[in-house]
């Protein structure tokens, strides 16, 4: 079956989307042999400003690499969720933090609600994976790049001496999204 | 699933990244520069790989000293490069006039970045187009090649080096922040070829630094080699050393000249995809050109006969490619990220053979394929 997936991650300079767009990308294309571009925008400053990082999945070539219709949205802001919601195609899914977005805008969109930002900070005592719970997330809901695969890119890009914390955190990322399907079918 | 284990051949890397990697596998073993967005991935990948094979990196004070640097790096023989953005690129270009003067070879990478003045730091722009081109004073020839993905900047950071060597002329690599930033799969040749630079085979004595060869390309000695010889950016003689005398300065500019437009077979690269019936045919370069080939992929598949050419060299600009372009439809679509640098070339080179017209942008956001897809529409309808 051809497939060719688009994927943002939005929200605020210092919260990781970069990293874990890359190595979603790297995952698909080092282990899982899927081509895969990623690629990234963001503002003069180091820290805080928007910021978002988009991969594109694909089994044949990706002639552009920005995202223009979008199967999966990530926002971890109020402003990100606003201005891009617009950009999901029928029937995508819009993964927000519960917390920091109330406004769910309306569309032909799924929306799974999860508070990723807390569960990092209360699950894992440390709120910058939250990266790493949404990069779970989004894994399991896309079904195309492996468990496998992510968790081996995860292990060759994070510093050393976090592995296990970002491991942790993907992975309860995993089994947020496989509750949030079951719900959605029951 | 697969087995999710590594290829090794494969890897995720950024064009920076692999202008870096391509400029080390060309034989650079000196670069000089000033960071600045979005081209500082290149100088921080070659800080950590130069020094690691013998190499030299050196940040300088500003942007003018990483050109006089690298200028001197190759005088005494090593493959020399420095990468910048927009503002960088404006304060090296005195240098630059300098190089194509003294005919030192040099890769003088820019990462084109929204502008004017420090403009848009991180989103991309084509607005460096013209400046690659007549940025420095005076007439003269230039080189500038404009990859459009990660792996083309690969092979046209090494084709870079080559030229520069093969035909002792600084070559300006012009990407765009796009290119620069974007990660994409690829897996990188296991060869290149590398030209490497000729010696002179006089002795040191008898050595004439810009005598007229056949090839017009004269042969360069290395300082520190035995050969001493004078270097300067005012009009000289085969000696080397200042001249007035009009019979010798226009021998030296022709000739600086002819070694390149006599070879714009082996420089100018440019992809010519025609299709029969079309009555529109796009233009496009950089990342540019990667909207407008999925944009002609949608409109064929709907039915709509277009052309599409795509330069990787656009200085020399590929006039006879467009030439062949106009002759084969009626209008031509120029699609960049200004205000229409090479539509005005491109109109230049059709000499109303066909009607051309633009689509340019300048807020820092991309052209994106369905903009074209509709320009292509409305044109061909």
């Amino acid at each position: 079956m051809s497939f060719h997936y688009e994927i943002r991650l939005s929200g605020e300079g210092g919260q990781g989307l970069v990293l874990a767009g890359k190595i979603l990308a790297e995952a698909a294309a080092i282990y899982d042999g899927i081509n895969a571009t990623q690629s990234q925008s963001y503002g003069p400053e180091a820290r805080g400003g928007a910021s978002r990082s988009e991969v594109i999945l694909s089994d044949g070539d990706i002639d552009f690499p920005k995202a223009q219709n979008l199967d999966l949205l990530l926002a971890l802001t109020q402003e990100s969720c606003d201005k891009y919601a617009r950009d999901l195609k029928p029937g995508g899914l819009l993964l927000v933090d519960e917390d920091a977005v109330q406004n769910v805008p309306e569309g032909q969109f799924r929306v799974w609600r999860i508070p990723m930002i807390r569960l990092a900070r209360e699950k894992l005592g440390r709120q910058i994976v939250a990266n790493m719970i949404a990069l779970g997330v989004i894994t399991q809901a896309a079904g195309i790049v492996s468990e496998e695969a992510v968790r081996n890119a995860i292990l060759a890009r994070v510093p050393k001496g976090t592995e296990q914390i970002n491991i942790e955190a993907f992975e309860l990322g995993v089994s947020l999204a496989k509750e949030m399907a079951a719900q959605s079918q029951a | 699933m697969s087995q999710a284990t590594a290829n090794a051949k494969v890897r995720v890397m950024s064009g920076n990244e692999a202008c870096a990697e391509a400029a080390i596998a060309a034989g650079c073993r000196f670069f000089a520069g000033y960071p600045i967005t979005p081209s500082s991935e290149i100088a921080e990948s070659l800080a950590r790989l130069l020094p690691a094979i013998g190499g030299k990196f050196i940040q300088m004070e500003d942007e003018i000293a990483a050109m006089g640097a690298v200028i001197g790096a190759s005088l005494a023989g090593a493959k020399a490069m420095t990468a910048t953005s927009g503002p960088g690129f404006s304060l090296k270009q005195e240098n630059i006039g300098f190089a194509v003067m003294a005919e030192v070879p040099c890769v003088v990478v820019d990462v084109q970045r929204g502008g004017p003045s420090t403009g848009l730091p991180t989103m991309p722009s084509q607005g460096d187009v013209m400046q690659a081109r007549w940025g420095t004073h005076g007439d003269h020839p230039i080189i500038a090649l404009c990859p459009r993905g990660v792996r083309e900047t690969y092979d046209l950071t090494v084709r870079a080096f080559n030229l520069a060597e093969r035909y002792r002329t600084p070559v300006i690599l012009l990407m765009d922040e796009i290119v620069g930033h974007v990660n994409e799969k690829v897996s990188l040749p296991d060869r290149i070829q590398v030209v490497e630079r000729g010696a002179p085979a006089e002795p040191p004595a008898e050595y004439l630094p810009y005598r007229v060869t056949p090839s017009d390309v004269p042969p360069m000695a290395s300082f520190g080699t035995g050969y001493r010889y004078h270097v300067t950016g005012l009009a000289h003689d085969e000696t080397g050393f200042p001249t007035n005398d009009p019979h010798k300065i226009e021998q030296l500019i022709e000739r600086m000249h002819r070694k390149i437009e006599r070879h714009l077979d082996d420089i100018v690269a440019v992809d010519e995809d025609f299709q029969s019936g079309a009555r529109l045919g796009v233009f496009a370069y950089g990342s540019t050109a990667r909207a407008a080939a999925r944009a002609v992929r949608e409109a064929r598949e709907r039915g709509t006969a277009v052309s599409f050419v795509s330069p990787t060299t656009i200085w020399p600009f590929p006039a006879e490619a467009v030439r062949r372009l106009a002759e084969s439809v009626d209008r031509i679509l120029v699609a960049e990220l200004n205000r229409g640098q090479l539509t005005h070339e491109v109109e230049w080179a059709a000499a109303g053979r066909a009607e051309v017209t633009g689509l340019w942008r300048v807020n820092g956001e991309p052209i994106r394929p369905a903009d074209i897809l509709d320009r292509i529409e409305q044109e061909a309808s």
